[in-house]
This record gives C-alpha cells, structure tokens and sequence, in this order.
C-alpha cells in the first residue's frame, strides 16, 4: 500500500473541469514534482490533497486512511510563504503546532529545533517583512515540517525568487530531505528544479496526468554540480521537456 | 519626442532628489509649529480689527479661558460632558468591533444584517435626536446614546471592511493548519484587521465629538456644548471660542492616543508601513 494514494480525482468548477480523473501513488519517503502547463490543475490537485478544496469525485488516501478536510498529517508550503505578518520567525514555524495543541515549553523546543534545521537561528526573532524572500520560504518549510506530517504538500514554493536563492534552497530541501525522509509532492514550472529534486515527474496536462518520468539519481543527492553534469540528468531534463511539448502539441491539434 | 523625455528626464530626477533633502532635514514639528504660530499671529493681527459681535481673536479668547477657569465654570462643563462622551464611546467600540468583525466573517450575518449597518452610516442620526430626547429625557442617558449611535457605525463598518480585506490565503494558512473558527478569528482576522478598526476608532471620534455638541445644543444645554451655544446667544464670541477651541484640542489628542494605541498594539504594522511622506 503506497503512503498517498489519489484515487481518480475530478473537479469541476461549474461546467470547466479543472481535474479530469487524476491518480498517483506515492510511496512513503519518495519526491514527486507536479509540472504541466499554466491552469493544467496542478494547484487544484494540490489543494483537494491539502483538504483546501472538495474533490467532485475520487479519493485521497494518506497512510491508508481517506481524507476529508484539513489534517495534521499533510504539511502545506505556499507559495508566497504566506506568514503571519505579527509573528516573529520562530512563533511563525511554531503556528501549526500551536493548532495541533502543543504547549510551552515543548512548543518553543520544537519549534526551535526546525528553526535550526532550516539555519534561521540568527533569524529567531524578526518578523516577516524583516526577512529575504528565500528566508520567508525556509519559514514556511519549516513551519509545515514541525508540525511532522506524514506527507509535506509545495505549491512553486521557490517559483517567486532568484535562481540563485532558488539554487540555494534546492540544495537545502534535499538535505531536509535526508535527514528527515518525508514524502514530499511540490509543484514546479523548472524543468531543473523537477529533475534535481524529484524521484519521479508526473507531467499534467488539461485535469490529467500524462505521462510519469521515474528519475533515477541516487540518494542523497549531495553534489548538485556532478547531478546537473550527469548523463541520467540530461536525459530525463530532455523526457521531461518533451513530454510537455508533445502535450503541448496534441493540445493545439 | 522620445528623444526630447530621455534627455530631460535625469535633471528633472535630480531637482526632486534636490527638494527631498532640503525638506527632509527639518523634522516634521519644526514646520507644524511654524504653521501654527503663522496662522495664529496672522489672526491675531486681523482679527483685532473685527466687531467683537462678530468675531474675536487668539488672545481674547486665553483671557476668557482663564477667568472660565477661575469661576470653575470650564471644569463643570467638561466633566459633564466627558462623562457621557466616554461611556457612549467605549460601548460603542466594545459593541462595534465584535458586530464588525463577524458581520465580515459569517455572510448570513452580513446578508441579514449589514443592511442595517450600512444604512444606519449614511443616515444623518443626527436627525434623531429630538425623538431621542422623548425616549432617553434630558440628562446623561441621551447624551450617551447619541454618542453612542454616532461612533457605533463607523467603527463598525471599518471593522467589517477590513475583515472582507483580509487575503483569503492568509485565512487558508490557518484552515490548512486545522485552525479552529475561534482560532482563526483571533489569531488571523482580528489581528489582520486592526490596521481597519484603527481608523474605524478613529472616525469614531470625530462623529462622537460632534454627537456630544449638538446633544448638548438640543437638551439640557450643559456641558462645553452649553457653553457654545449661551455664550453665542449673548454675543460673547471669546467665550464661545474657549470650548471650541478645547473641543478641537482634546479631540486631536484623542486622535494621537489612538495612533499610539495602533503602534502598541500592533507594532508590526508601523513597521511595514512605516514610512514618511517627502
Ligand atoms: N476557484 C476556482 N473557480 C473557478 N475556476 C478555477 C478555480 N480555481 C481554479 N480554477 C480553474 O481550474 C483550472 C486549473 O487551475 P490551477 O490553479 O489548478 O492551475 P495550475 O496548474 O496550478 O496553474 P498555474 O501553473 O498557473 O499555477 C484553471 O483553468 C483555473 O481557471
Ligand atoms: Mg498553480
């Protein structure tokens, strides 16, 4: 039994169908990057798995139990980080363990110990708008891993910065990912960012997954420059980007 | 023509930057009080000229204030006043921004009641203060109430407009959380909101003032509002002016304790915004 299970979901949002009969396992530990053209439906999927939107059919199931509605056991990064402007950096990643129920003092622990894992230590006490945008997004990284989901849910969570910064964090996420070996599905439009990052790409296109590229580089992926350099990256960057130009292609026709 | 912008467009640049520096150098209190001290000696100068019947002037007016305050007659008055004026206020706040608050959160209540909201703001209640009179009689209560049913709206539905502009992913941070209602109605909206109920406190205030004054014209001619409107029956217009003047200088204060309110209360706000103007 895979740790998430998509059972053909559809949505429909009045006559338009915005998800088309979409299904995916995921086992537990894996990193499965969403791409596919804009309005294919890829934030709605990620949304109905968040329990943000009702599914009009289908199923989602996270160990093995179906969900309805919001959970601690999915962990959510916007996309624009969307912290609280009035919390500083650690209340900000200690929010969702303060709706699990958590209380002082194992609360400030807790939260300070992601406060480390995502290297804000010096960064503890200001808030919002007196961080980068790269810092902001590791905020709210760090925010739905403390609350220790079963799966972590990303929505183009560096699809607002820098390529530099972005770099940064790719390097960052896979070691999160190491240490803490969680099941990760996130969004891109990066064709590097997908390969370098994900286990497998599953392409989407109009409500629909078309086509699920298996990525096989090892982990850990420590050194970013040999993966990018690699004959396994080029190749599946390649697939992948074909892939999106054949729907692309069969669209238009 | 293209040519002609982007040649000009660097020195008109520079003459700006030139300005920015030379205005911003004198803090902001310098130029107030030059304004203030211009103004009152321009009325001085010309306002002695004036029938006393008709108008009056800046000195005339420190001399009234201070035999006002020797008879006590000034002191009376504000405590009559303020008494209502605070009550009246305070329920209006602690009623209006709850009613605000869940007026933009739950839209039944906004369907079935917001009507009533927004036309209660755009009728001159003022109207309804002689049938106030008949309801409440002539003393404190009628005051309050008229206090009351001024500040209540504005407060009220700046509450409510700034709960509806509350961005909707920021209330998703808490549903995807598994926030409670009561969570994120106090952890997300209200604090999101303060910056709306700020202003909505301090509107308040200007209508609570004007409220006081005319109920205090139309009842039992007491308080400041007493005084405005016996003197200006009598041609004392110096006397008149004492209480204006106070009115003016007590509601400006207010104001201020307001603005410092919204900076300790939510000081993330000034910091974000927090900017002066060139
Ligand atoms: N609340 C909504 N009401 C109506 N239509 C919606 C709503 N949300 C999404 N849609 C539609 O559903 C489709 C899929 O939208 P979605 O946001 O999932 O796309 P996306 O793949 O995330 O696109 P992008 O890459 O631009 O973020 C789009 O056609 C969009 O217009
Ligand atoms: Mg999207």
């Amino acid at each position: 039994m895979a740790h998430l299970e998509v059972q053909n979901i559809t949505k429909s949002f009045g006559t338009h169908h915005a998800l088309d009969g979409v299904s995916f396992n995921v086992e537990k530990g894996d990193v499965v990057a969403l791409i596919g053209p804009s309005g294919c439906g890829k934030t709605t999927a990620l949304r109905i798995i968040m329990g943000l939107e009702t599914a009009t059919s289908g199923q989602v199931k996270v160990a093995g139990r179906p969900v309805s509605g919001c959970g601690h056991d999915r962990g959510m990064v916007f996309q624009h980080a969307e912290l609280l402007p009035w919390r500083n950096t650690l209340s900000n990643i200690g929010y969702g363990l303060e709706m699990k129920g958590m209380k002082e003092p194992e609360l400030s622990r807790t939260a300070m110990h992601y406060l480390e894992l995502v290297g804000l230590t010096l960064a503890k006490d200001r808030r919002p708008h007196q961080l980068s945008g790269g810092m902001k997004q590791r905020v709210g990284i760090a925010r739905a891993l403390a609350i220790d989901p079963e799966v972590l849910l990303m929505d183009e969570p560096f699809g607002a910065l820098d390529s530099q910064t972005r770099e940064g964090l790719h390097g960052e996420l896979l070691s999160i990912h190491a240490k803490t070996q969680k099941t990760i599905i996130f969004v891109t439009h990066d064709l590097d960012e997908a390969v370098m990052l994900a286990d497998r790409v599953a392409v989407m296109h109009a409500g629909k997954i078309s086509q699920i590229i298996p990525i096989e580089l090892e982990r850990p992926r420590l050194d970013m420059r040999a993966i990018r350099t690699s004959a396994e990256y080029s190749k599946k960057r390649t697939l992948i980007w074909e892939a999106l130009h054949d729907a692309g292609v069969s669209a238009a026709a | 023509m293209t040519t002609d912008t982007e040649i000009q467009a660097p020195a008109r640049v520079e003459r700006r930057a030139g300005q920015a520096s030379w205005t911003s150098t004198v803090p902001a209190w310098v130029i107030t009080t030059i304004s203030v001290a211009v103004a009152t000696g321009l009325w001085e100068f010309f306002g002695r000229d004036v029938n006393p019947l008709l108008g009056t002037y800046p000195s005339a007016i420190i001399k009234a204030f201070f035999s006002m305050l020797q008879t006590g007659r000034l002191q009376d008055a504000l405590i009559q006043s303020s008494q209502p004026f605070i009550v009246g206020y305070i329920v209006a706040a602690i009623v209006g921004i709850p009613v605000g608050l869940l007026l933009g959160r739950y839209r039944i209540l906004e369907s079935a009641l917001g009507i009533y909201v927004t036309a209660g703001y755009a009728t001159p209640l003022i109207a309804l203060v002689p049938l106030l009179i008949l309801w409440f009689g002539l003393g404190f209560m009628v005051k309050a109430v008229v206090v009351f049913l001024l500040s209540f709206f504005p407060i009220c539905i700046n509450t409510w407009f700034g709960v509806k502009a509350v961005p909707k992913t920021m209330i998703e941070v808490g549903t995807a959380f598994c926030a409670s209602q009561t969570a994120i109605m106090r952890g997300i909206i209200l604090p999101a909101t303060i910056p709306y109920i700020m202003a909505g406190l301090r509107l308040g205030i200007g209508k609570a003032v004007i409220g006081i004054v005319i109920a205090e014209f139309l009842t039992a001619i007491s308080g400041l509002g007493g005084i405005i409107i016996t003197s200006a029956n009598s041609f004392r217009t110096a006397e008149m002016f004492v209480p204006v003047i106070l009115i003016m200088v007590l509601a400006v204060a207010l104001t201020a304790l307001v603005g410092w309110l919204e900076k300790y209360v939510a000081p993330w706000q000034s910091e974000i915004t927090g900017h002066d103007s060139v």
